[in-house]
């Protein structure tokens, strides 16, 4: 048995818009005597478009309208409908979600995507989503080196650490190759705020290409500070973006360094300065002479275009293949997750606290629930949740593999018609938000948003 | 090999077929538990205190690995024994020690009864075979397939009604299993069909079964649909792996291909609670289709 979802991924960045179209095969790795244990073993790209400079409406706001307009017409091109996109995530990037219309924007695109397109924003998520449309964590699972990936575009820097091909951290940092936007003729257009204190270049100047470079030498700098590779000043701090969470400079003495994003292309090919009107090629220029290019180096599998294909093919995933609902809507979008750890799950007044955080009609309760537990277990746990939620529409998400079973348990003592989910083999952490796409089979498509990716 | 060996061979093995089996189960004397010692810390390969205890994913014991983290993190995906070392020649004393462990438990889990009161406390009428002990079980099947008119008699008063889903649970080839598992996923199963408003009869316990016996509850019942929860002949990763087979309008003489199996069924396989919920899911299915097994899966009655 086979199964194929279209997935979408559109990245809007801070310098580039582009979009891909994905292709997932969903198959049944379990026998036919055995349960169903359905997984995604392929994720293929079957159309990209070209990369188009972001709409901008007077340099402040993500021009929406023009970006829809693109969607359509990619989508015309490609030769898919709307309703043909089963899932895929658009995503605002850079220095670009940081405008103030980001999110309308956002809201609508999705929308406009696709039924199950999810939207989305920030350094954390972007961080993961280019470290795996790399394929930095194939090359850290093939290594069984740690990987540190650096995603640099236009506006930000996105950092994710790999070990054993988990991402167990992500940072983000304010360089990029457009801090600085130049004319044809050199005359500074932009210089960024982040670069206050760290060069006296001002618009309308004339700089020679050495200014130009050295600016690129302080930004690469921050990047071996980030990694670890030289001791840390003020200026990783002034840099460190204030949306992302802290970042911890790994320990490890063997990293392989893993780059992608616009930058990187410009790493081992030599570009002319003003190719691209900005410090691109001289940012490039500085990280292939920096202390981040003297051990093993890896380009990405893709660069410019590693979150776009990170948001189209690897934002999807899929719970167990045995889960339980009823009386719900699918597809459910921006489900804020709350958690109870292993030792609490059975009290309600626990579940009902964690719950009770979350302004929403709707929360997702985390737990782990227990391996191969026994039908008391079950019953104890269906009893806690049920009295934890209080008759609010309960959304539960396990890690281990018994959702189907606490579904009927649940639905027991619940109304016939009241709101209920149970999903499993999933690792949610608090503070993420999980969307639940239409079923594939017995299993659910899910994307989850999170904000900080820990060890699970 | 000419004919005059051969016709000695033949003659050879029909003389034994009329002889007692070489191992009598009624010989054999499986394991009982005793105390366990728990085991030091350190080197595992120093120490035989308790070696079923050990994790065999985790038990990599090449000396000087060149890679250990990367063999540990294939040994984690597999029971299979890898990196297992070696003392000159041959296995080291843990490996083998370990390996026999293993391989007694697959044959007291063959061999073990089930407990008399089994079927009592878990509120299951105890039914019995055609087979009057281990040895006819094991050796006799079709007599596993089989009641005679006294458990046939107890069956019909039990199930004096005509059910639609009869559940049996039935030792087959692994006690061990039936003991683990069965009473989580019976109750999973009930669970499950409550919740889709499926009548289930009382379960009925079975001691020497085979999964056949489904069918003759099926001829005594008439239920719509019968589902065995039976113990699997164990291997040498698991002497508790259990399955259950679900046949839709059963009777003496059905095909073997009219049968809907869900196997390994065991803590390290699918829980059985889970297992249990996935059975009931798929018992509607065959209710709604009105066939089981291969047509199943050919899609007939879809």
């Amino acid at each position: 048995m086979s199964e194929t979802l279209c997935s979408v991924g559109l990245d809007v960045g801070t310098t580039t818009t582009q979009l891909i179209l994905s292709e997932l095969t969903v198959e049944n790795r379990a026998s036919a005597f055995a349960v169903p244990d359905l997984s995604i073993c392929q994720r293929r790209v079957i159309y990209e478009s070209p990369v188009y400079f972001t709409p901008l409406l007077q340099g402040e706001l993500v021009d929406g309208a023009a970006i829809a307009k693109l969607v359509a017409r990619e989508y015309e091109t490609a030769g898919i409908e709307r309703s043909q996109v089963d899932t895929g995530a658009v995503i605002i990037t850079g220095e670009t979600s940081r405008k103030e219309n980001a999110e309308a924007v956002l809201s609508q695109l999705s929308g406009f995507a696709g039924e199950f397109v999810v939207a989305t924003a920030g350094p954390d998520l972007e961080s993961v989503l280019a470290a795996r449309g790399a394929g930095a964590e194939e090359l850290s699972e093939q290594t069984k080196k740690p990987v540190l990936h650096m995603d640099i575009g236009g506006g930000t820097s996105n950092l994710a650490l790999i070990r054993d091909g988990v991402i167990v951290a992500t940072g983000c940092l304010n360089v990029g190759g457009r801090l600085i936007k130049r004319e044809k003729s050199g005359k500074l257009t932009y210089v960024s705020p982040v670069l206050a204190g760290l060069t006296d270049l001002r618009p309308g100047d004339y700089p020679a290409e050495d200014q130009i470079y050295s600016i690129a030498r302080i930004l690469a700098s921050a990047l071996e500070m980030a990694a670890g590779l030289r001791p840390k000043t003020e200026l990783l701090d002034k840099v460190m973006t204030r949306e992302a969470g802290t970042w911890q400079i790994p320990e490890e003495k063997e990293l392989i360094l893993s780059f992608s994003g616009g930058v990187a292309d410009c790493i081992q090919t030599r570009q002319a300065p003003l190719a691209f009107g900005d410090m691109g090629p001289e940012l490039g220029q500085a990280i292939g002479e920096s202390l981040l290019c003297r051990g093993e180096y890896h380009l990405g599998a893709e660069t410019i275009r590693a979150t776009v294909i990170g948001a189209g093919c690897h934002s999807t995933q899929l719970s167990g293949s045995t889960v339980y609902f009823q009386n719900v809507q699918l597809p459910r979008k921006n489900l804020p997750v709350a958690a109870v750890e292993a030792d609490r799950q059975l009290d309600p007044d626990a579940i009902a606290q964690a719950l009770s955080r979350m302004d929403s009609d709707r929360v997702v309760l985390a737990i782990p629930g227990f391996a191969a537990p026994k039908h008391d277990r079950v019953r104890q746990l269906a009893e806690a949740v049920c009295r934890g939620f209080g008759g609010k529409p309960a959304y539960i998400c396990l890690e281990q593999d018994m959702a189907k079973a606490l579904g009927h348990s649940l639905s027991l003592k619940l109304p016939p018609d009241a709101e209920c989910l149970c999903i499993d083999r999933l690792s949610l952490k608090p503070g993420s938000y999980l969307d639940i796409g239409l079923p594939v089979g017995p299993a659910l498509p899910v994307v989850i948003k999170t904000l900080v990716l820990g060890k699970s | 090999m000419n004919k005059q060996e051969l016709t000695a061979m033949v003659a050879q093995i029909l003389q034994t077929m009329g002889q007692e089996p070489m191992v009598k189960a009624s010989d054999y004397k499986p394991t009982q538990p005793g105390p366990r010692e728990t085991c030091p810390e350190g080197d595992p390969s120093e120490s035989a205190a308790d070696v079923t205890a050990l994790d065999l994913r985790k038990l990599y014991l090449v000396e000087d690995p060149k890679d250990k983290e990367g063999f540990a993190a294939l040994k984690a995906k597999t029971p299979a024994r890898l990196g297992a070392g070696k003392a000159g020649a041959r296995y080291k004393t843990v490996t083998m020690l370990r390996f026999r462990a293993d391989h007694a438990a697959a044959q007291d889990a063959v061999f073990s009864q089930i407990p008399e009161d089994y079927a009592a406390k878990n509120g299951m009428v105890a039914l019995q075979t055609c087979c009057k002990d281990k040895d006819m079980y094991l050796t006799r099947p079709d007599l596993g397939r089989r009641f005679d008119e006294e458990n046939r008699a107890k069956l019909k008063k039990a199930i004096p009604r005509k059910p639609r889903v009869q559940i049996v649970v039935g030792d087959g080839l692994s006690s061990a299993a039936i003991l683990a598992n069965a009473m989580d996923c019976l109750a999973a199963i009930r669970d499950g069909l409550k919740v889709r408003g499926i009548d289930c009869a009382e379960p009925v316990f079975v001691r020497y079964c085979r999964v056949g016996a489904g069918d003759a509850v099926g001829d005594v019942t008439g239920c719509e649909l019968v589902c065995v929860l039976v113990g699997e002949r164990p291997g040498l990763v698991t002497d508790k792996s259990m399955s259950a087979y679900i046949t839709y309008e059963p009777h003496t003489g059905v095909s073997e291909s009219a049968r809907t199996v869900v196997s390994n069924i065991h803590a390290q396989g699918t829980p059985a609670v889970e297992a249990g919920a996935h059975i009931a899911e798929l018992i509607e299915k065959i209710l709604r289709r009105r066939v089981s097994g291969v047509g199943l899966h050919l899609g007939d009655g879809a």
